[in-house]
């Protein structure tokens, strides 16, 4: 798989990240060898194997759905970039 | 320079216990050493008043029956702790004050530990050199110009420097265990699960985990005994009683099968990893162990499969630096997306980038069933290889890095060139296994390699005493100048 400047542009949007016209094409090259790379596995017949997505035989632990913590509004506020009271402030969404 | 700061934690444990030292004074030979130590870079943020209270505290009414009694501890800056800065070597976190402390710094606290301050590592943990952090290099204290490994590069050079006794690190691919071979000190991985990942900012969730950094085998399984235990507040936290490593530790390993895997013979491995590790296997069998060759016959397909896996929930567990909670904010941006992308653009790191574009690429859309579940399939196939082999043996004796310590800048042009230092340790983090980095030797530079050992799930014992006995017989000697006072 080659990885482009326009695939780049696809994926940077889909990350949110802007990146900047210098830096994609370096960015797609070693994105490209790094598929390549990558793209060893494609040698292994997985057909018949089950995928696994967790190291534990157990399922996850799940809890009662009780409040335990709560009047901690003011902790969670306290390293917002930008705040007013008891509001995170982001720009203008609407117009 | 006193000559306390060099000993080993269960030697300095000691003289607390024998009241021979008091962990006030303690505290300040390492602040003294810290503080001349800066060319090392490996300290992000200190904490000493904190530490001098704690001490002083611990002074007037000391608790003794605790496993690290008034022992000044710095920790990797990746474990949230409440009321000091935690960056993990980003800028989006460059400002960052927790509020609440993680579960195993929390534990160590508990046992009698006190925070000496917050070391360098790569940004996320994303690095094998210690050369992406936002607060530059760690410089590896064996040599001026080489780096410690990473991503704990700051708690392996800190460590090895003197500039605390023992500490943690976290291994998402290696990053405990390369660190610890390219400074000559011992690393071990736990079995996932058997330390709370709960307040670790995450890098890959199904790979994480924390163990202990530390200059003997002891002093290994004092950290992890102190460390690993049952959390609620995390799901993938084992359920199990909490197991006494130090006190359980022994040096008889008669009649143990160690497995040796064909695989890791890779090509252009240097001479002295092959010698190093025939004086491992030399060492082990004269000791009543039966070395037997084994085979795991995906090895060469682990770092492929973890370069899929690692950014797919890197990508995942990145989204949450948005700019609006916590962390950096651009004040770029006419509209919420622009400020999103301008926030994670200035605020990430360009390996840190590198790795978000990869995960976000095989998850997306028509590219997962290619990427991430292929991925999948064969940590399958990588996890079997294991469970197969454990059958006929007890422990598996590898080395731990293809190489030795490298230059600074010598490989951060070329990334797979960089990834394939974790070449051996990745196998362990995709099957989720323990396993511990012992130093073995030095190369022809004098620069420290390392062995390692890799156990059954949740074996910790028997890879510590496998360690142990190698460690007694090794005769290793870090020879460390102190060049940078």
């Amino acid at each position: 798989m080659s990885i482009d400047k326009d695939k780049i542009k696809h994926i940077s949007k889909l990350a949110r990240i802007s990146i900047d016209s210098k830096k994609s094409n370096s960015l797609a090259k070693d994105l490209t060898s790094i598929f390549k790379f990558i793209e060893q596995l494609n040698e292994l017949n997985t057909d018949k194997v089950e995928p696994l997505s967790s190291i534990l035989n157990t399922p996850l632990r799940s809890r009662e759905d009780q409040i335990n913590d709560g009047k901690i509004r003011n902790k969670i506020l306290e390293n917002s970039p930008k705040k007013n009271e008891e509001f995170f402030v982001v720009p203008k969404v609407i117009e | 320079m006193s000559e306390i700061v060099k000993k080993n934690l269960s030697e300095i444990i000691d003289l607390i216990k024998k009241k021979e030292i008091k962990s006030e004074e303690l505290a300040n030979l390492y602040i003294d050493k810290v503080n001349k130590s800066k060319k090392l870079n490996s300290y992000i943020t200190t904490c000493f008043e904190h530490t001098i209270q704690k001490s002083k505290e611990f002074d007037k009414k000391p608790n003794l029956n605790t496993l690290l009694p008034g022992v000044p501890l710095a920790v990797k800056d990746l474990f949230c702790t409440n009321g000091f800065k935690t960056t993990a070597g980003s800028k989006m976190l460059e400002n960052f004050i927790p509020q609440y402390e993680s579960t195993v710094t929390e534990n160590l606290w508990k046992e009698g530990a006190i925070l000496l301050g917050k070391l360098n590592c790569d940004e996320y943990a994303m690095g094998s050199s210690n050369e992406t952090s936002y607060f530059g290099n760690v410089i590896n204290p064996i040599a001026k110009d080489t780096v410690p490994g990473g991503s704990s590069g700051g708690s392996a050079s800190a460590l090895a420097a003197d500039l605390t006794p023992a500490t943690i690190g976290t291994d998402t691919g290696g990053s405990i265990r390369q660190p610890a071979s390219f400074t000559g000190t011992v690393g071990l991985k736990p079995t996932y699960g058997l330390c709370s990942r709960w307040g670790i900012v995450a890098f890959a969730s199904s790979l994480d985990q924390a163990g202990p950094m530390t200059k003997s085998v002891k002093d290994c399984s004092i950290m992890l005994e102190a460390m690993a235990g049952f959390d609620k507040k995390d799901s993938t936290s084992i359920e199990k009683k909490k197991e006494n490593y130090s006190k359980n530790l022994k040096t008889d390993i008669k009649g143990l099968k160690i497995g040796i895997p064909k695989e890791y013979r890779v090509e252009n491995m240097p001479k002295e990893i092959d010698e190093l590790w025939n004086k491992g296997k030399s060492i082990l069998k004269d000791l009543g162990a039966d070395i037997i060759d084994i085979s795991l016959p995906h090895t060469k397909y682990a770092l492929p499969t973890y370069y899929i896996v690692a950014p797919a929930e890197a990508s995942s567990n990145l989204a949450r630096y948005d700019g609006v909670k916590y962390g950096y904010r651009s004040s770029k941006g006419n509209d919420l997306i622009e400020m999103y992308e301008n926030t994670r653009s200035e605020g990430f790191g360009d390996e840190v980038k590198r790795r978000i574009l990869i995960g976000t690429y095989v998850l997306s859309s028509g590219y997962y069933d290619a990427y991430y579940l292929k991925a999948q399939k064969v940590r399958q196939l990588i996890k079997k290889d294991f469970d197969e082999n454990f059958g006929k043996v007890d422990a598996i004796l590898t080395p731990s890095t293809p190489s030795s310590a490298f230059k600074i800048g010598e490989k951060t042009n070329d990334p797979i060139s960089m990834y394939l230092n974790d070449i051996f340790t990745v196998p362990v983090n995709l099957a989720g296994l323990p396993a511990i980095s012992v130093p073995a030797g030095l190369d022809k530079k004098g620069y420290p390699l390392g062995l390692q050992l890799i156990g059954k799930t949740l074996d910790e014992q028997n890879i510590l005493n496998v360690a142990y006995a190698f460690e007694k017989n090794c005769n290793f000697k870090n020879e460390i100048k102190n060049w940078w006072l």
